[in-house]
């Protein structure tokens, strides 16, 4: 399931729709998945707050979508792209590698939210590809 | 026993009110087919599903839509017991349609997210984290019946 030159095209160009918009989309991504998959909180158990609108998830909601333009541009070859983050994922994190599955379905969420007609399911499609084609990436360093 | 609060059971009535089952339906299917074309496989007798458009504007896939949001608001007014409701529709599904049940997952996404895009900001965390509550007992009942 790679990216094809037309999935490439179809996510820069809505990227570059939803980029002013990057930091919110991320606090709200972020907030939905801790909300609706309480499970994903164990990896925040050192902050103070993890509420919605809190500041360490509107922090980090930023550090992620920052995360996504980086790969935004690294498309062509998002593995070698990614590797540092791989790493920092793998050995240092731990994030199990299901969860990237659950925070990319909230994205979507919040993008159907905020962009309603611009995220049509052609669009739908390549983006979940692209977001599932990072999560591999980012992956790649676990084992 | 799934156990609603009040908020969940307030979440889930108000959205059923709110949506408008001919778009929700026809829209949730035809992003699963797109969205995940292998899903396509239980859609042969549907004619020109070949690209997006087709399947947005295929009159089979609106008609179908709207057997899918029927099932889904059985489910909506027996709450206290979807289980038993689906019963007969679990069964169809592993036995006579034959539909993986991982698939059931992919639609609840597409559903979520058509949902999501129909209300807009009133599709809050709190209402999200319910509808896919209910979208996952939904599941788990059309899974019970699987041998």
């Amino acid at each position: 399931m790679s990216l094809t030159a037309k999935d490439k095209e179809t996510v820069k160009a809505f990227w570059a729709k939803v980029a002013p918009k990057a930091e919110d989309i991320g606090q709200d991504a972020l907030s939905r998945m801790l909300a609706v998959y309480p499970q994903t909180k164990t990896y925040f158990s050192h902050w103070k707050d993890m509420s919605a609108g809190s500041a360490p998830v509107k922090k980090h909601g930023a550090t992620v979508m920052g995360g996504v333009a980086d790969a935004v541009t690294k498309i062509d070859d998002l593995t070698s792209g990614l590797l540092s983050l791989s790493e920092l994922h793998a050995f240092t994190l731990r994030v199990d590698p299901a969860n990237f599955k659950i925070l990319a379905h909230n994205i979507l969420v919040v993008f159907a939210i905020k962009f309603p007609t611009d995220f049509t399911p052609e669009v739908h499609v390549s983006v979940d590809k692209f977001l599932a084609a990072l999560a591999r990436a980012l992956s790649e360093k676990y084992r | 026993m799934v156990k609603w609060s009040d908020f969940e059971r307030a979440a889930i009535q108000d959205i059923f009110s709110k949506i408008n089952y001919d778009v929700v339906g026809c829209a949730a299917l035809s992003r699963c087919l797109i969205v995940y074309p292998w899903t396509q496989r239980y859609f042969g007798s549907f004619g020109n599903l070949y690209n997006a458009a087709a399947i947005t504007s295929n009159p089979k896939v609106a008609a179908h839509g709207k057997v899918i949001m029927a099932g889904l608001e059985k489910a909506v007014k027996n709450m206290d017991d979807i289980k038993t409701t689906y019963k007969d529709l679990s069964v169809l599904h592993s036995e006579k349609l034959q539909v993986d049940p991982d698939n059931f997952n992919l639609l609840a996404d597409c559903l979520t997210i058509v949902v999501a895009g129909q209300m807009g900001a009133a599709f809050t965390p709190e209402v999200h984290g319910a509808f896919q509550k209910f979208l996952a007992v939904v599941v788990a009942s059309l899974r019970k019946q699987y041998h």
